[in-house]
């Protein structure tokens, strides 16, 4: 029967010729670093950096927890891709074949309709960052991280690699070491954005590592919503995507981060995701992983100050040969801090969906509440699924819950469903997605959209 | 593991026609409808179905639905996470070959929801989730109005609803089977929800036999005096359905029921 049934080919697998300018080649060492530095311009103490990353990279493990990914051959990548020598401002000036890449990812439709401001990746280096008025007036700065470091070094030097040290595990040092482009913004003191900022990132050469950086400054009673979208072409050999986000939430500040990776399925997506709040600070994560051969990934939340608040609203879809392990981090150090953890899973086609996280309240966070509720959907019997939850309490007046599910779906609803006039396949789907909906309400009306259809297509050919 | 038999069994219902389907507990109906939409619970060993000359045994589950089948069911299930308007709207674009103008399902579905005075806000709600018995039902009843069916089983549709909301049914049946083709097979305990529909053919299952086919009298014998008669009059022992014992797997043997529609 599966031989009947549409193939689930990637949708966005097309890949435009090359346009890059310069790249570094294959392989890593201090060189390199010092390369990638020189050619962006940097000031001497991101160099050091660099090199005190790299170092660092270099002596330490990977991790010997969760899925293999210990047969990494890092010189087998390269690890920095110019694609071309100014970055865009105007539409007009980004070269065609970058912008047919976009126009098949609906991008220019997308930022009409309700985008505050774009600034999409190609490669390793921002080419395309255009900016609404409103946005700007608002002294808002949203760039890419590389003109960030230029334009505002002060900002940036106080804030970068403090909260992700480039010490924290192996592949945040490699990203410290090579990083390339990301998104920063910074919202100043009060100000509201209505709109959310939005960036689309894209993986579109050969065995090229993405190293992107992201660094996202809420001053004090500000509120914004950033939206981080991935698609990339598929190929046969592996790539590597190892990024860093740092987020700082300050007093009364609230930060939405919303993002959908849809890495093709070669990609081993390794990422370290990580936001403080003070006092009253909202972070919520929006997080969904749909491709990419092995996620690791587990957007944390460092809970500093009295009432802060964080929230993961989290899925995770794994089909054939792919893993994903994802979940989240609570970390509450201050009292009456809460956090809230909703993830949904999903294995079909031999896939393995793992939720991993951590929650943990110190000595110090009294009066800490946390809620974790997780939910997996295995559609068949070659598929798998772990939780692997890690609570930890340290002092007597905090409180901790947590709710597992495991299901497959449900001959009765199936045949409800199909009595409908809906076919098997479409019957799955609907369940399927009904089942991920509490993460797609969380999402913008288009995005949700958009993961509907890569859901959809995805799903094809999961009835066996 | 209990194992029901239906046997020797022939059903003929012709266009609009209505066909109460009556019997003490436990000896078939509820089989009986869900072997026809094709329920995958139970297998048909022999016998045959056949809708408007074709082969209802060899139709899938959502192909008996396309072709005209519908079963209100007992125990309508709950999808989390799905409204019931893109699930609605998903049925009806699935036996159309282009899909219904938004705007005009919307429009159909708030005149549908009116008629069976259900909350405006059904269309926005999950399908069937934490809805209360009744609620249930009735939306069982909106689905039939508008995916339109030619054979509509209803069964124990009124069972969890009260006397307004059986009228309200009761009418919107009637509604639909005045405005188009559709005939019904209904299976219910209670006269009063057949008082309202007028049946025009009525039968006792036992023990997964017909055993007595009539008119409408037979409907309101039942009501007055059980189904005490039957094992007098016709010597046939009726056994209830216990408690303790659940039909895991029932097989539908010799069975033919023909469901036909009138040209």
């Amino acid at each position: 029967m599966e031989n009947n049934l549409p193939s689930t080919e990637y949708k966005y697998g097309f890949h435009d010729e090359d346009v890059s300018v310069y790249n570094t080649g294959k392989g890593l060492n201090e060189e390199i670093v010092a390369l990638i530095s020189k050619k962006k311009n940097e000031p001497d103490w991101m160099l050091q950096f660099r090199l005190k990353a790299y170092r660092k990279f270099k002596e330490m493990p990977i991790q010997n927890w969760g899925p293999n990914v210990q047969d990494i051959d890092f010189d087998d990548y390269t690890y920095y891709i110019k694609p071309s020598d100014k970055q865009e401002k105007d539409w007009n000036d980004v070269p065609e074949t970058i912008k047919d890449t976009f126009d098949k990812l609906g991008i220019p439709e997308a930022e009409q309709k309700f985008l505050a401001g774009v600034s999409t990746q190609y490669e390793s280096e921002v080419v395309y960052h255009n900016m609404l008025k409103e946005v700007e007036e608002k002294g808002v700065i949203f760039l890419d991280t590389d003109s960030a470091l230029r334009e505002h070094p002060d900002l940036f030097k106080k804030y970068f690699g403090t909260i992700v040290s480039y010490a924290d595990n192996k592949f945040a040092a490699l990203n410290s070491a090579v990083w390339s482009g990301g998104s920063f913004i910074y919202v100043p003191k009060g100000v509201h954005l209505e709109k959310p900022l939005q960036s689309y990132f894209r993986i579109n050469s050969e065995r090229m590592g993405q190293f992107e950086r992201t660094l996202i400054i809420v001053d004090e009673g500000a509120d914004v919503h950033y939206v981080e979208g991935c698609t990339a072409p598929s190929y046969s050999k592996d790539s590597l995507h190892a990024a860093v986000v740092e987020i700082f939430v300050h007093k009364n500040a609230k930060c939405r981060y919303s993002t959908v990776q849809n890495w093709s399925s070669n990609i081993l997506n390794l990422v370290t995701k990580r936001a403080i709040c003070y006092e009253n600070a909202t972070m919520e994560w929006i997080d969904g992983n749909i491709g990419s051969q092995i996620t690791m990934k587990y957007p944390a939340c460092v809970l500093a100050g009295e009432y802060a608040k964080g929230i993961t609203v989290s899925i995770a879809v794994a089909g054939e040969n792919q893993i994903q392990d994802a979940g989240a981090k609570m970390i509450h150090l201050a009292p009456h801090t809460t956090s809230s953890i909703i993830s949904k899973s999903v294995s079909r086609n031999g896939g393995k969906v793992n939720y991993r996280g951590l929650v943990s309240h110190n000595e110090k966070a009294s009066y800490a509440k946390s809620k974790v509720e997780c939910d997996t959907l295995i559609l068949d019997k070659q598929s798998t699924s772990d939780t692997v939850p890690t609570n930890i309490m340290k002092n007597a007046t905090s409180q901790i819950e947590h709710e597992a599910t495991v299901s497959k779906i449900s001959e009765d609803q199936l045949f409800y469903l199909m009595s409908r006039g809906l076919t098997k396949e479409s019957a799955t789907q609907m369940i399927v997605m009904g089942f991920l909906e509490p993460f797609t309400r969380e999402l913008p009306m288009e995005y949700a959209v958009e993961l509907n259809q890569l859901l959809k297509l995805d799903m094809s050919g999961s009835i066996g | 593991m209990a194992q029901l038999e239906i046997k020797d069994l022939h059903v003929s219902v012709e266009n609009k026609e209505i066909h109460a389907l009556m019997g003490p507990n436990g000896n078939g109906k509820s089989t009986l409808l869900a072997a026809i939409m094709g329920n995958p619970k139970y297998t048909v060993t022999s016998g045959s179905i056949t809708f408007e000359g074709r082969d209802v045994l060899s139709m899938s589950v959502d192909e008996r639905s396309r072709a005209g089948l519908f079963l209100g069911m007992q125990y309508p299930q709950e999808i989390a996470g799905v409204t019931n308007s893109d699930f609605l709207r998903a049925a009806i674009n699935a036996r159309l070959d282009k899909p219904m103008p938004l705007f005009k399902f919307i429009k159909e579905m708030e005149s549908t929801i009116k008629k069976l005075q259900m909350k405006p806000d059904l269309a926005h709600r999950f399908l069937n989730e934490g809805f209360s018995g009744g609620e249930k039902k009735r939306n069982e009843i909106v689905q039939m109005s508008m995916l339109k069916p030619h054979i509509s089983m209803l069964d124990e549709i009124d069972s969890g609803l009260d006397v307004d909301a059986l009228k309200i049914v009761a009418d919107a049946i009637n509604d639909l089977q005045k405005n188009q083709e559709m005939s019904l097979i209904i299976v219910s305990h209670y006269a009063r929800f057949y008082q309202l529909l007028k049946p025009t053919h009525a039968h006792v299952l036992v023990d997964g036999r017909i055993v007595v086919s009539s008119d409408a009298s037979l409907v309101e014998r039942i009501d007055r005096e059980g189904y005490d008669w039957i094992e007098k009059e016709l010597g046939i022992h009726i056994e209830e359905e216990k408690e303790t014992i659940k039909t895991t797997v029932t097989s539908l043997g010799n069975c033919a029921a023909k469901v036909r529609k009138g040209e």
